[in-house]
């Protein structure tokens, strides 16, 4: 009883998201670039095609919101960007998580992808 | 659409509330004050938008301006320095 | 962060494939296959991006350098200013925020990364990193020293948190100097970074 009064009481910290980070301690920026790769290019483009067809930047962002820390912060950008536009095409319905899981196995096997 | 409940340099606070689901409104500003430095337009609410839903009626969008020295108590830069922030009007009461 | 797929020597071909790699030939067959966009309309796509550089931008800003009616345009309406110049930003709302000796602004997004893509292309690296988006908002003065910025106490410091529906471009100050240049000689002064605010236009020394 005591405890359940404390708790709720005091000691409330509300949770923040991985990716709401404005104000966080964080290190030295350092003014790193990359050229982007081909691939990197391709699932920008995807994306912005896909909103033609009604997907939102909201959901996208949703989507990478919703990946754990550890992977959020290990993963490069086109990685969040790719790996969110395939949670929203489930959610939409637009493929499933079925055709997803056989094709990756089918172009696995290729090896090689054609573009 | 509704009406914009603001005008520029009226006084605003945002929410100070935490609820789940994508939100636009930055963690670090919920609670602060500042002044409504302009009305943006009305745009679909990106928190039902993220949720596949259409986010309509329109939302009132505008950039509101923080002292800094408000925003962070033990902020270090000059005391005239400020922070913008795009914040739609259900997360902004009058102040 | 392992790149596997390296720029150069890639041409259509890549192995071995990155699991992202993966995902992204995975979703463009499936795409393509269920007739939402064809290869070529990827290609286009890929191609219309590549050709949103920070040439664009500068190329709005050296005209509103020599060109006091379009300035006024630009800080009123950025996006109805861009199209003018041939700039299709759409759908795009551009906020111009404009330097002066009291005030210098500087864009980051907390959030995410949003940035004014149709004018400055992809955000580099940094703008999307960590450092940069926790710590501008709250202490960008050391942040802009790291880039070799340095203000005085009687300079504003504008920080642009860009969280919603706008998008946001520096105008830099025309750097003293310049007078009687053409808008193609001064546009070439403006830096993609002096254009997000963590850099200054600066004439080249003789």
């Amino acid at each position: 009883m005591g405890r359940l009064k404390r708790k709720r009481a005091g000691g409330f910290a509300p949770p923040r998201m991985h990716h709401d980070m404005g104000g966080q301690p964080a290190g030295k920026v350092t003014p790193k670039e990359h050229a982007y790769a081909d691939w990197e290019m391709r699932v920008d483009a995807l994306v912005m095609l896909m909103r033609r067809h009604g997907l939102t930047v909201d959901e996208s962002r949703k989507n990478i919101e919703a990946l754990p820390p550890e992977q959020y912060d290990r993963m490069g950008y086109y990685d969040r960007w790719v790996a969110s536009l395939a949670q929203t095409l489930i959610q939409r319905g637009i493929v499933t998580t079925e055709d997803i899981a056989r094709k990756m196995q089918e172009v696995q096997a290729r090896g090689r992808a054609k573009v | 659409m509704a009406e914009p409940r603001f005008r520029t340099g009226d006084r605003v606070k945002v929410v100070k509330a935490y609820p789940p689901g994508h939100v636009r409104t930055p963690y670090y500003i919920r609670g602060c004050t500042g002044e409504i430095e302009r009305y943006c337009g009305s745009f679909a609410n990106p928190e039902e938008l993220a949720q596949m839903r259409s986010g309509l009626p329109p939302v009132p969008l505008y950039r509101v301006r923080f002292p800094q020295e408000q925003v962070w108590p033990d902020y270090r830069g000059e005391r005239a320095d400020v922070v913008e922030i795009e914040i739609f009007e259900h997360w902004l009461e009058p102040a | 962060m392992k790149r596997t797929a390296a720029k150069k020597g890639e041409q259509g071909r890549y192995a071995p494939l990155s699991y992202f790699q993966l995902m992204e030939v995975t979703l463009r067959e499936l795409l393509v296959g269920k007739g939402l966009f064809s290869e070529d309309d990827v290609r286009r796509q890929v191609a219309d991006m590549a050709s949103r550089t920070p040439g664009r931008g500068a190329a709005v800003v050296a005209r509103a350098w020599t060109d006091a009616s379009y300035k006024e345009r630009l800080l009123k309406d950025g996006s109805a200013a861009c199209e003018e110049l041939g700039f299709d930003v759409k759908p795009m709302r551009l906020v111009v925020v404009e330097n002066t000796p009291r005030v210098h602004n500087v864009i980051v997004c907390t959030l995410c990364s949003c940035y004014p893509r149709p004018l400055l292309g992809i955000p580099p690296d940094w703008y999307k990193s960590r450092a940069y988006r926790s710590r501008m908002v709250r202490e960008p003065r050391k942040v802009l020293r790291e880039f070799s910025l340095k203000f005085g106490r009687e300079i504003q410091i504008r920080v642009h948190d860009s969280t919603a529906d706008m998008r946001y471009l520096v105008l830099p100050m025309r750097p003293a100097g310049t007078e009687g240049w053409t808008e193609a000689r001064l546009a070439s002064l403006v830096t993609r970074d002096s254009m997000i605010g963590v850099a200054l236009p600066r004439v080249p020394r003789r």
